[in-house]
C-alpha cells in the first residue's frame, strides 16, 4: 500500500466516525426484559437522533445490585416504586426534577405526587399494574376474588393452582388474607400467615413465573398472576378471568430513573419527558400490556386494553387497592424466614 | 576456573528458574482467579448485611450461626436449622439418586459403544454428544413437553385409550429425575466410555475360557478395569447436580426448594449476602469431604481387587 491509499483510507476512516458521530449521541436503558417497545424507542431515536441501547435484567434486586457496584454505563434504569427510595437514599439517581417537564401536565393526579417519590423530583411513570388471582372458569366457577383461591384452595382447584414465587407479593396476600396490615411486625398476624401458607401448599402444584404458557396449555388452572400477564391469558383463552381479591391487592408502578453516573444526562431527560406524552404512553402500554398513569393515553390504546378490566381496575374493586411498600430490613427478615418455612 | 561440572550445574539452575519465572505468570494468574473469588465469598460470610443487599464491613459470626441455628422467629428459641437442613438433605439426595440412575443407565450403553466395530464407535460417540450442542435450558423444556398433561407422552396414551385423564407427572419428583437424568447422562458415559473403550477384551475371552459367569466376568474383570471411568463419571456428574437450579425448577415446579434456590434467595428478595455466602462456602466443604472419602474408599478397594 503506497502513502497515498494509506491516506484515502485513514480520510475514509475519519470521515465514518464523524459521520457515526453525527447522531446526537446515546442513551443506555437499563429496564426489565420484554418491557421496552421497539416501536415506542425507534420513534425516540428518530425525533432526537440518538442511539438507544437497551439492556434487560430480570429483578429490582439484581438491578439495584448492579448499579451499585458502578461503572455500568446505563443512562436509565426502571425501578419499582418499593425499590425507588432506596435508589434515592442511596444516591445512585439524580434529581432531574421532572415535576417541571413540559409533558409532566399529563400525569394522572393520583400518581403526580406519589409517597415513594414526593413531588417527582426523580421519577416518571413508566407503567402500573396489580398483582390478582387468574382462574380458568372452564374449571371453576365460583367467587374468586378472594385470595382464598389460593390459601383456602376449593376443591375443583386442589392441585391445579400455580403461585408466582415472588417473596413480598405472597406475604402481602396472605397478611391481606388473615386480615393483617402490610410490612407488619405483629407476631400474631405473621403467626397466622406462616401457618395458612404452609396449610395451603400442598393444594399448589408449582411456584413458578412462567403462566402465560402454562395457564395456556392447562397446567394451572388458577395462578396468583400480575395483570397484564392475565390479560394475555385470556386473549389467548377468554375462559381465563382476572379477579381483584376483596381482602385487599397490591398496587404496583414502574419508574423511570435517571442514573447519578449518567453520561446521557440530557437524552435522558428528553426519554423522561417523552414517555410522558400520551401517544409515546399508550405505545408502552401496548407493547407491555400494563397500564399507564398518563391522562389522556386511553385515546391510543389498543382496542383490546381501552376496557380490559385488567387495565382498568373495575370502580367496585378500586377500595382494596393498596400500594405495596419496601418493608423495613428487621421485617423482610422476618419473611425471608417465613418464606424459607415454606419452601423447605 | 569452574570445572565442566559446576558450569553443567550452573546451566541447570538457571535452566529451572527460567522455566519458573516463565511461568509464573499463568500460575499467578491461575491462582488469583481461583482463590480470589472463593477469599471475597469467604469474607463476606463474615460480615453484617447490609439493609438492601450487599454487606457493612463489620465483623460479625451471625451468618455461619445462622446457616446451622435457626432463632424461631415467634417464641425467640434457638434450635437447629431443620429448614436449612432439610434442604441440604433434599439436594444431595438428589445428586445421589441422579448418579446411580446415570451409572444404571450408562454402564451398559458405554459398553454397548465400547464394543462396536471401531468405525461405527465414532458414530456413537458423535450421537452421544449431539445433546450438549442444545443449551441446558432447551433440553429441559423439550422433556417438559413430554410429560406435560397436554405432552407427547399422555397425548399418545389417552389417543390409545390407555389411561381416561392425563397422568401428573410434570411437578413430580419423578419428574425431576427424569430430566435429571437426562441432562446428566452423557457425563458418565463419556468417562466410562474412555476406560471401556481401553479394556483389553481378549481378557474377558480369557475369563470365560476359565469358566467365569457373565456375571463374574463383569464384577471381577470389566468393572475393576473401568473403575476408573465409573469414579470420574460419578464424579462429573454428581457436583453439577448438587448444584442443579434449573432442572428442579423448571420439571419440580419450584416449590420445593434446591440448595441453589436458598443460596440465590439470599442474594435476591432475601437480601442476606453474608447467609449466601456462608451457604456456598458450607456446600463446598460438604462436596470436598464427599469427594475425600468417596476416592480414598474406592482407591483402598482397589488395592483389593489387584
Amino acid at each position: 500500500m503506497n502513502w497515498k491509499t494509506t491516506a484515502t483510507a485513514i480520510g475514509l476512516a475519519l470521515l465514518a466516525s464523524t459521520s457515526l458521530a453525527r447522531a446526537d449521541g446515546e442513551l443506555n436503558i437499563y429496564n426489565w426484559g420484554n418491557y421496552t417497545s421497539p416501536d415506542v424507542i425507534k420513534k425516540f431515536e428518530q425525533k432526537y437522533n440518538v442511539k438507544v441501547t437497551i439492556t434487560d435484567y430480570d429483578s429490582n434486586d439484581t438491578a439495584l445490585a448492579k448499579v451499585r457496584q458502578g461503572g455500568t454505563g446505563f443512562d436509565i434504569a426502571v425501578p419499582s416504586q418499593t425499590y425507588v427510595p432506596i435508589w434515592i437514599q442511596e444516591g445512585l439517581v439524580q434529581e432531574t426534577d421532572p415535576g417541571k417537564m413540559e409533558n409532566f401536565k399529563n400525569v394522572a393526579p393520583e400518581w403526580a405526587n406519589p409517597e415513594f417519590d414526593p413531588g417527582r423530583k426523580y421519577s416518571v411513570p413508566w407503567a402500573l399494574g396489580t398483582v390478582g388471582v387468574v382462574v380458568n372458569t372452564d374449571t371453576y366457577k365460583g367467587p374468586a376474588d378472594t385470595w382464598g383461591i389460593i390459601f383456602n384452595t376449593p376443591d375443583e382447584l386442589k392441585g391445579k393452582v400455580n403461585v408466582v414465587p415472588e417473596m413480598n407479593d405472597v406475604i402481602f396476600a396472605a397478611i391481606k388474607y388473615v386480615g393483617g396490615q402490610q410490612c407488619t411486625t405483629d407476631k400474631e398476624v405473621l403467626k397466622k400467615v406462616r401457618d395458612t401458607l404452609v396449610a395451603a401448599k400442598p393444594n399448589w402444584i408449582a411456584m413458578e413465573y412462567n403462566t402465560i404458557e402454562k395457564m395456556g396449555a392447562g397446567d394451572f388452572k388458577a395462578t396468583s398472576d400480575w395483570n397484564g400477564s392475565a390479560l394475555r391469558q385470556r386473549l389467548a383463552n377468554p375462559a381465563i378471568h382476572y379477579n381483584y381479591p376483596k381482602e385487599g391487592f397490591g398496587l404496583w408502578s414502574d419508574n423511570v430513573v435517571v442514573l447519578k453516573e449518567a453520561k446521557n444526562v440530557e437524552n435522558a431527560k428528553l426519554f423522561q419527558n417523552f414517555i410522558m406524552d400520551p401517544e409515546n404512553a399508550a405505545g408502552l402500554s401496548a407493547f407491555h400490556r400494563y397500564a399507564n398513569a398518563i391522562t389522556g393515553s386511553d385515546k391510543y390504546m389498543p382496542a383490546d386494553m381501552k376496557d380490559a378490566p385488567e387495565v382498568v381496575i373495575p370502580e367496585a374493586d378500586k377500595p382494596h387497592a393498596e400500594l405495596q411498600l419496601m418493608c423495613p430490613p428487621d421485617v423482610q427478615e422476618l419473611y425471608t424466614k417465613i418464606w424459607t418455612e415454606l419452601q423447605k | 576456573m569452574a570445572s565442566a561440572e559446576e558450569v553443567a550445574k550452573e546451566a541447570e539452575r538457571r535452566d529451572i528458574r527460567d522455566r519458573w519465572l516463565l511461568s509464573a505468570p499463568a500460575l499467578l494468574v491461575i491462582f488469583f482467579a481461583a482463590t480470589g473469588p472463593l477469599l471475597i465469598v469467604l469474607v463476606y460470610s463474615f460480615l453484617t448485611p447490609g439493609p438492601y443487599g450487599d454487606v457493612k464491613w463489620h465483623f460479625s459470626p451471625e451468618a455461619w450461626i445462622s446457616v446451622f441455628m435457626e432463632r424461631d422467629i415467634f417464641d425467640d428459641t434457638l434450635s437447629l436449622a431443620a429448614a436449612h437442613v432439610t434442604i441440604f438433605w433434599r439436594s444431595i439426595k438428589l445428586a445421589i439418586i441422579t448418579t446411580i440412575a446415570t451409572l444404571v443407565l450408562g454402564f451398559p450403553t458405554a459398553y454397548f459403544m465400547a464394543t462396536r466395530s471401531e468405525k461405527t464407535r465414532d458414530l456413537w460417540l458423535f450421537l452421544i454428544t449431539i445433546p450438549f450442542w442444545t443449551n441446558l435450558l432447551i433440553r429441559t423444556f423439550a422433556v417438559l413437553q413430554i410429560i406435560r398433561n397436554e405432552g407427547l407422552i399422555n397425548t399418545v396414551l389417552l389417543k390409545l385409550g390407555i389411561i381416561s385423564a392425563p397422568i401428573q407427572i410434570l411437578f413430580t419428583d419423578t419428574a425431576i429425575l427424569v430430566g435429571m437424568a437426562y441432562v446428566y447422562l452423557p457425563l458418565m458415559v463419556l468417562p466410562i466410555y474412555a476406560s471401556m473403550e481401553k479394556l483389553d477384551f481378549r481378557l474377558v475371552e480369557a475369563g470365560y475360557d476359565l469358566y467365569a459367569t457373565r456375571f463374574q466376568v463383569l464384577r471381577r474383570i470389566i468393572f475393576p478395569l473401568v473403575k476408573p471411568g465409573v469414579i470420574a463419571g460419578s464424579i462429573l456428574v454428581f457436583i453439577p447436580a448438587l448444584g442443579a437450579y434449573v432442572t428442579p425448577s423448571v420439571l419440580g415446579g419450584g416449590k420445593n426448594m434446591m440448595l441453589s434456590n436458598l443460596i440465590e434467595l439470599q442474594f435476591g428478595q432475601g437480601r442476606n449476602w453474608p447467609l449466601g455466602s456462608a451457604l456456598s462456602i458450607a456446600v463446598m466443604v460438604i462436596v470436598m469431604v464427599a469427594l475425600l472419602a468417596y476416592v480414598r474408599n474406592a482407591g483402598r478397594s482397589e488395592v483389593r481387587h489387584g
